[in-house]
């Protein structure tokens, strides 16, 4: 017998994934389990399930869920941690449910410095419903709602859904990542762990922003939609550390 | 037991923290306001969280939240607002998840004005939201029963699991009135399925998304069985003069407490008249109409409304005597003369119903 040097982790239960071939959602879902499980806080977690691709996910992720309505994640989350204030919350959101319909609940959520992590993956596009446009969608970008291509002069601009966030005083930590190489999904663990930390510590809004792929909606093979992720979400959307909470003191 | 003199929405509030409830998640809207402001002031002094929210539809999930976490919650708000929060209604219902949650009514449709209505019968009783769901409607008609039924209606929602409203008006809501607080009855419930963290346990999973068709369908036969037990265990209704009435006026809330006046002054004039005040306006009072079916010859039900519930006394009057309708609409109440009128007129003068 060998030594076990990988096991998959204790966050993540047995249950496959429904997600479509080259979507990242499942590699999102691995590093977000792996967090909960090094934090030692899968006992002590409540996540708040999406309306969208992700709203199975209290299928996969090894911890208590609750699942309200399209966008209102972060209301149910301000529900929960206010009832169980020494408990760890989280919303898993995409950019329709976030950055659309529950625009508000997420803003005013940072705004009273709501003491959970947001998960917000972003991939330009409605992937549940069959790939419409979604205000992240980016100019030109086809969808079956934008079938000429996103026109600004008729649909305006892609939103920088994480950027507006990290101005809001009560935003503890923002951070912008893409797991679209080995070496950013190190880069997009180290900030999940970095906003459930800061979470745990009561500083306030903790947020994790993901450019994510939909290869079956964008009508491109997995590797194809990596090369466009990489040449077209990357120069548009800010990646880094937006927020930091020695940022509140300046 | 001591005696206060209060105005209905603060007595709403403050039954609601003796119920235990410590958790209030609201909006303001007038002529709900009072309710969040004593909730703002009272909340802090008993360790509670109160907690204004940015929208009608960010309370009710914040209600949500709360009670899936195994908390005594309310909100309140007033129709327009309540309209609003349907959404929400819907998922809670769907979800099992017991809450208080307080419409006292102002006219619609549209944004409307602040005058005393009950417009919003087919919106509780009905499931204004979207699926097959009910709620468990409760209507006072006093400052004092408003106490009352806030106790009960945490207790209700709790041994239930369901969303549970309080529907009122404007009058009821700013009206002054003695009141006792009674003791909250201590129940025993098990909340062993609120989401508190998996430690040493299964996982608690509350959600109400499934694609699978017979899934979906075992879900809704489920629901539908718990919704006739309360049918059949939950029905309350006030009888007045009823012992040998031979018409019978229908009323809810400031109606009944109105046509009680007509009552009183029909039966100087030597009518058998009595009244039947539905206080779960869900489940509709049935049981009250049965043994009446075969000794009534006609029916009254006085509404602020187009006649909203009137439908559901003649569904069960079920044709054996007429059902005479009379209504003020638009946040004008009914006067005692005009319904005693519109009685003569229907039932004695061989008159229009």
């Amino acid at each position: 017998m060998g030594e076990t040097i990988f096991s998959k982790t204790k966050g993540l239960t047995n249950t496959p994934f429904h997600y479509c071939p080259g979507c990242t959602h499942g590699i999102i879902h691995r590093i977000l389990a792996e967090v909960l499980e090094e934090l030692a806080i899968l006992q002590d977690t409540i996540g708040v399930a999406p309306v969208g691709c992700a709203g199975f996910i209290e299928k996969y992720i090894n911890v208590d869920f609750q699942g309200g309505a399209h966008g209102r994640a972060p209301a149910v989350a301000t529900g929960i941690k206010r009832a169980l204030p020494d408990k760890v919350v989280f919303t898993y959101q995409g950019d329709g449910d976030m950055a659309s319909i529950g625009t508000a609940e997420a803003i005013h959520a940072a705004a009273r410095g709501e003491k959970f992590t947001t998960i917000f993956v972003n991939n330009g596009i409605y992937g549940m419903t069959g790939g419409q446009m979604a205000p992240t969608s980016l100019i030109g970008q086809k969808t079956s709602t934008s079938p000429y291509g996103r026109d600004s002069s008729q649909s305006g601009y892609p939103l920088d859904f994480p950027l507006l966030i990290s101005q809001i005083p009560g935003a503890a930590y923002v951070a912008s990542v893409s797991v679209d190489t080995p070496q950013n999904v190190i880069k997009a663990k180290k900030a999940i762990k970095k906003a459930f930390e800061i979470q745990m510590k009561g500083i306030g809004f903790t947020m994790v922003s993901v450019l994510s792929t939909c290869p079956t909606n964008w009508g491109m093979s997995p590797i194809q939609s990596i090369k466009w992720l990489q040449e077209n979400m990357k120069n548009y959307y800010k990646l880094g550390e937006l927020k930091t909470p020695e940022m509140l003191n300046q | 037991m001591k005696k206060y003199l209060m105005k209905g929405n603060e007595a709403i509030a403050e039954a609601a923290i003796q119920a235990g409830c410590r958790f209030y998640f609201g909006y303001p809207i007038t002529p709900s306001t009072e309710i969040i402001e004593y909730m703002a002031r009272k909340m802090q002094q008993v360790g509670g969280t109160f907690l204004q929210a940015e929208s009608e539809i960010a309370a009710i999930y914040m209600v949500f939240g709360a009670s899936g976490s195994g908390k005594r919650v309310m909100t309140a708000s007033s129709s327009t607002g309540i309209s609003l929060k349907q959404e929400g209604l819907s998922f809670l219902a769907a979800n099992e998840l017991p809450a208080v949650i307080v419409n006292i009514m102002r006219t619609g449709p549209g944004l409307g004005g602040l005058g005393a209505t009950q417009a919003d019968y087919f919106q509780a009783t009905k499931g204004g939201g979207h699926g097959d769901y009910r709620l468990i409607v409760l209507a006072p008609n006093s400052v004092q029963e408003m106490t009352d039924l806030i106790m009960d209606g945490f207790d209700l929602a709790d041994i239930y699991r369901n969303p549970v409203m309080i529907l009122a008006d404007g009058i009821l809501g700013q009206m002054m009135e003695p009141v006792i607080f009674k003791e909250p009855e201590k129940i025993e419930i098990d909340k062993s399925w609120a989401t508190t963290g998996a430690n040493g346990r299964k996982r608690n999973i509350i959600t109400s998304y499934n694609l699978h068709n017979e899934a979906g369908e075992e879900k809704a036969l489920y629901l539908e069985q718990k919704y006739k037990g309360i049918k059949e265990q939950e029905q309350r209704w006030e009888e007045y003069h009823m012992e040998d009435a031979e018409y019978v006026f229908v009323a809810y809330g400031t109606s009944a407490r109105i046509v009680k006046g007509a009552v009183d002054q029909l039966r100087k004039e030597g009518n058998k008249v009595g009244l039947i005040r539905p206080i779960t306006l869900w489940p509709f009072p049935e049981k009250a109409f049965i043994p009446l079916l075969n000794r009534i010859k006609g029916y009254m039900v006085v509404e602020m409304s187009a006649g909203q519930m009137v439908e559901d006394v003649k569904l069960n009057v079920n044709g054996a005597a007429p059902v005479a309708f009379y209504s003020r609409q638009g946040g004008i109440t009914p006067q005692p003369e005009e319904i005693i009128e519109k009685f003569n007129n229907s039932y004695h003068k061989g008159g229009e119903q």
